[in-house]
């Protein structure tokens, strides 16, 4: 194997792309928080560099051809009828190809090792559910195991696997935290989700990335990643406070269309709030004609308590 | 009586439409009345809207296209303006609700009214000719679809007037674009523009590649046509595969919508994946029926410049072919978030990155044809190296984009928005004007100014990547498309660059017009009189310019892939000798205009539920089209006289210009009558 020669083009590539690293610092694709995110910003440079090997080449011998065998230049050899040469269609064949294939064994490999639905944690328990519900326009997040929920504002310690459950309660929108890594469509009637780490405690910004209509500008929540004192603390503070979300009442008035919507925190959710959400697209009509068959449900969770 | 329709609909109260629609208004009526005072309606009518002559199909294809442009760039100036200023909670100049209908319309229209007629109309110009016909295979069809296309592009100019846009985003996914989250008449405008003109383009389709594969002269086998040639008849397969899929998922979404159906709705075991991909299976392969016409131009330009074979022509027509084939099983790629499963996406992406192989190949060929060339570094040419550098890094983009995993983070943010924009820009935009400069000469007689052109080349290609670097940049920092403000204010100085580089694209633009003045007050100058004006490989040039309305007064032979190249190196003389005989020709027809309008009526009225004036609309159409089918008095001989007249006054000037090149008088009779 001779490597000198790709690991050189791929060092230069490197500090070709240091500017662009350095004024990244605040960059969130480039300098991301989360384990997930490092391999996609190492894979995303991995592409970059390999395709360098073509791009820079075309680049220069499309500057250089144009001017050495400009009319002008009289140098320069002049061969009207010369159209072909196997050598030289080989290789632009070659190249390309292997090239290729390194990149579509990477891109078979990662699909696999970064696809979202895959658990970052060994056992089932070990990771922090969070459903999260895009609404207009604003993002609803129920912690199942804690029994809360919110509205714009998500916290989890950090090192902890995450698994976001994805759905939505009208169009289209996607579930998206930069500094983290991977984003998820969320669909009404579909049960998305994706796993996501964060390694550095801080506080990262989140949106919608899918174009939801007049308020999908200010869909965004903030994300906490905290340590597991401060995580708890903020349950806590959720707990306290007076609202509580029930489904379908509550739960309609909150799915009011409403635009750079508060941050707001339910003490109480009906229990399997985020499947009654998503099932309410399976029964036809919507939840409206439902209500007598979820306000059972909410009542005898309330009975229960 | 008027359905959804009232005065409420007119806008009277957005200040900008007010002033945007007078002046629209004041344009149009000195137009209307420049026409009236100078008698040109009847020279409009019979010369040109009624004309099925496949050239002046294609200079109304492009003028409609280069006007579209201003409205659509309009709207690009008008969206960088707001994201310049909408920093760190500043609500900008245009709240969500005009925003979200202009950039749903910039898109529709650069797509669908700017692209697409402009690769149309150089299909038009140019196909018939490359391939030594007197006209496509189904005349009347041609100037049917241009009309379907102008009806859908005014359906989308009246939506500025009366009622709103969609605002949706260019696709309207579902179930945004559903009754129940776009109750306004937007989407119906959408629905309806794309139909109508979608129509138009698939009967295009079917025109074009009939007329490819069953007009050709007399030893033009496949594997002598010229390449544009051969990148239309790719890109007609493509339109006649892929268009039936647009017109059948805006049909489903138009049951939705108005029977209250649920294809894609949330409820009722609607699907809203499906919308999404039978949208991108249409999608993505529109991509390449807007490129591989432009690969084709680049092709001409850079061997008739280089005055040098094209390298590698097989090659080049079997990557144009692998291109085609793979186009159709990529469409996934738009939506690896959507959450399929690790297979699914790898497989999706990988076939997308062996997209770039046959694409890295025909790069490869454009710069051995300059190797061991003579390369004249015309505005054309220009073009071409500005397109190979940026379309080559738009193409890189696109591999990073094809990764599923670099996908996830990449997604719908201002990656995406740069990355369509450096291909569609790079390589669309760019072959278009290569394209419009090289084949003018072609259609009028007489070339445009190079100073100009190359000053409108330098500010699209500067301001390019002013524009949009920065959306590279910002879509690291976690910047979405489709924004109307954003929070951090950090992306803004980046956002003003992007703003400044839309200003040297308008300066691109203007240079154009420029251009066309320029060009058009010292057309004597620039006249071509021998037809032939870049020393030419192909049949177009074998012809006069502009070319007579049967092409060629004799159907050429061919032996080669440059048969007229090679015939003008060995001294054969190219220009056609008598005795003539009768050309058999189609004659100008009213229906295409009248069908078309009567389509306009009617798309005009679903879209206000105004059943009474649908019905009227649908009737004419079918009533006007069922005149036409039993019409027979459809075509016509040109006198073997009249083709000796024309065919002599054309050797006449050549004559003339060879002895005294200068000689004015003679120019002004050829081009004093219409400009």
């Amino acid at each position: 194997m001779r490597r000198t020669p790709c690991l050189r083009v791929l060092g230069v590539l490197l500090l070709l792309s240091l500017p662009l690293l350095l004024g990244g610092c605040s960059s969130a694709l480039l300098d991301p928080k989360g384990q997930i995110g490092v391999e996609q910003r190492t894979l995303i440079l991995t592409a970059f560099g390999l395709m360098q090997i073509v791009v820079i080449p075309v680049i220069v011998m499309t500057l250089l051809f144009a001017w050495r065998y400009r009319r002008g230049n009289k140098e320069a050899a002049y061969h009207p009828e010369w159209a072909h040469s196997t050598r030289i269609e080989a290789v632009v064949w070659l190249i390309p190809c292997v090239i290729i294939a390194f990149l579509a064994a990477l891109t078979w490999y990662t699909s696999h090792s970064l696809d979202p639905h895959k658990p970052l944690a060994e056992e089932e328990g070990e990771a922090l559910e969070i459903q999260a519900v895009s609404l207009d326009w604003k993002w609803l997040f129920i912690y199942p195991e804690q029994g809360i929920a919110t509205v714009n504002e998500i916290a989890f310690p950090t090192d902890m696997p995450v698994h976001f459950r994805v759905s939505s309660g009208s169009v289209m929108n996607a579930f998206f935290i930069p500094d983290l890594g991977s984003q998820i469509y969320a669909m009404a009637g579909m049960d998305n989700d994706v796993h996501l780490i964060a390694n550095e405690e801080g506080t990262y910004p989140g949106r919608s990335t899918n174009y939801s209509g007049a308020g999908f500008s200010g869909m965004t929540f903030e994300a906490h990643a905290t340590s597991q004192q401060e995580f708890d603390a903020w349950v806590e503070q959720v707990r306290q406070s007076p609202d509580t979300l029930t489904f379908p009442d509550g739960y309609d008035v909150l799915a009011q269309p409403s635009e750079d919507h508060p941050v707001e925190y339910f003490s109480q959710v009906s229990p399997g709030l985020y499947e009654s959400i998503i099932k309410s697209f399976h029964s036809g009509s919507g939840h409206d004609d439902m209500h007598g068959g979820h306000g059972e449900m909410l009542m005898s969770a309330e009975a229960a308590e | 009586m008027f359905g959804k329709l009232s005065l409420e609909a007119i806008p009277y109260h957005e200040p900008i439409l007010v002033a945007v629609g007078i002046v629209a208004a004041i344009g149009g009526l000195a137009l209307f009345g420049a026409l009236t005072y100078f008698r040109k309606w009847n020279w409009l009518w019979s010369e040109w809207f009624t004309s099925v002559d496949h050239k002046k199909l294609g200079i109304m294809y492009f003028i409609v296209a280069l006007v579209m442009l201003l409205r659509g760039f309009a709207d690009a100036i008008m969206m960088r303006t707001q994201l310049a200023m909408a920093s760190a909670g500043s609500a900008g100049y245009l709240p969500p609700e005009h925003y979200d209908q202009i950039f749903t319309a910039h898109g529709v229209i650069m797509i669908f009214f700017v692209a697409m007629p402009m690769v149309i109309g150089l299909m038009n110009l140019v196909v018939p000719l490359q391939i030594g016909a007197r006209d496509v295979a189904f005349p009347f069809l041609n100037n049917l679809s241009f009309w379907l296309f102008v009806a859908g592009a005014l359906l989308v100019n009246i939506s500025l007037f009366v009622g709103e846009f969609a605002k949706t985003g260019w696709l309207a996914y579902a179930p945004l674009s559903g009754i129940e989250y776009s109750p306004g008449v937007g989407v119906d405008y959408w629905i309806w523009a794309l139909q109508i003109s979608g129509i138009g383009t698939t009967l295009t389709g079917i025109n074009f590649f009939v007329t490819i594969l069953k007009m050709r002269t007399k030893g033009m086998t496949l594997f002598r046509m010229p390449i544009f040639t051969w990148t239309s008849l790719c890109a007609n397969v493509l339109i006649i595969a892929s268009f039936p899929i647009l017109t059948v998922t805006i049909a489903l979404l138009t049951l939705d919508r108005y029977l209250g159906m649920h294809f894609f709705t949330n409820d009722f075991g609607g699907n809203m994946m499906m919308y999404v991909n039978l949208i991108w299976a249409w999608g993505h392969p529109e991509v390449y029926i807007l490129i591989l016409p432009a690969f084709g131009v680049f092709s001409e330009v850079i061997a008739t410049f280089a005055r040098k074979r094209l390298f590698g022509y097989n090659t080049m027509v079997w990557a144009t072919v692998c291109i085609t084939l793979l186009s159709f099983i990529v469409w996934l790629h738009h939506f690896f978030t959507m959450g399929a499963g690790a297979n699914v996406n790898a497989f999706f992406g990988i076939m997308t990155m062996i997209i770039a192989i046959p694409t890295g190949v025909k790069v490869f060929n454009w710069l051995f044809t300059m190797y061991r060339g003579s390369l004249e570094l015309s505005s054309p040419v220009l073009w071409t190296l500005g397109f190979i550098i940026t379309f080559t890094l738009g193409g890189m983009t696109g591999v990073m984009l094809a990764v599923p995993a670099a996908n996830f983070v990449l997604h719908n943010s201002l990656f995406v928005i740069a990355h369509f924009h450096n291909v569609i820009i790079g390589g669309v935009v760019f072959g278009m004007l290569a394209g419009l400069t090289y084949w003018f000469p072609k259609a009028f007689g007489f070339k445009l100014d190079e100073k100009w052109g190359k000053r409108s080349f330098w500010c699209w290609l500067v301001g390019f990547y002013l524009a949009f670097m920065p959306l590279y940049v910002l879509s690291f920092f976690g910047a979405v498309r489709r924004m109307q403000s954003y929070e951090n204010p950090e992306w803004q100085s980046w956002m003003i660059l992007a703003w400044v580089g839309a200003v040297i694209i308008m300066l691109g633009i203007a240079c154009t017009v420029i251009q066309f003045y320029v060009s058009i007050r010292d057309r004597r100058k620039y006249a071509d009189v021998t037809g032939d004006p870049w020393d030419g490989r192909t049949l177009e040039w074998a012809t006069s310019s502009p070319a007579p309305f049967y092409n060629f007064a004799h159907l050429p032979q061919v032996e080669s892939v440059d048969c007229f190249w090679e015939q003008k190196q060995q001294g054969i003389a190219t220009v056609s000798k008598g005795p003539y005989q009768d050309i058999h020709m189609p004659k100008n027809t009213v229906a295409g205009p009248i069908i078309s309008l009567f389509a306009l009526i009617m798309g005009f009225a679903l879209v206000w539920h105004i059943w009474w004036l649908a019905i009227v609309g649908a009737a004419g159409t079918f009533i006007s089209f069922l005149a036409r089918i039993f019409n027979e008095d459809v075509d016509y001989y040109v006198p073997a006289a009249e083709v000796e007249r024309i065919e002599l006054e054309h050797q006449q000037r050549l004559k003339l210009h060879e002895q005294q090149p200068e000689d004015e008088s003679v120019l002004n009779t050829r081009f004093g009558v219409q400009v």
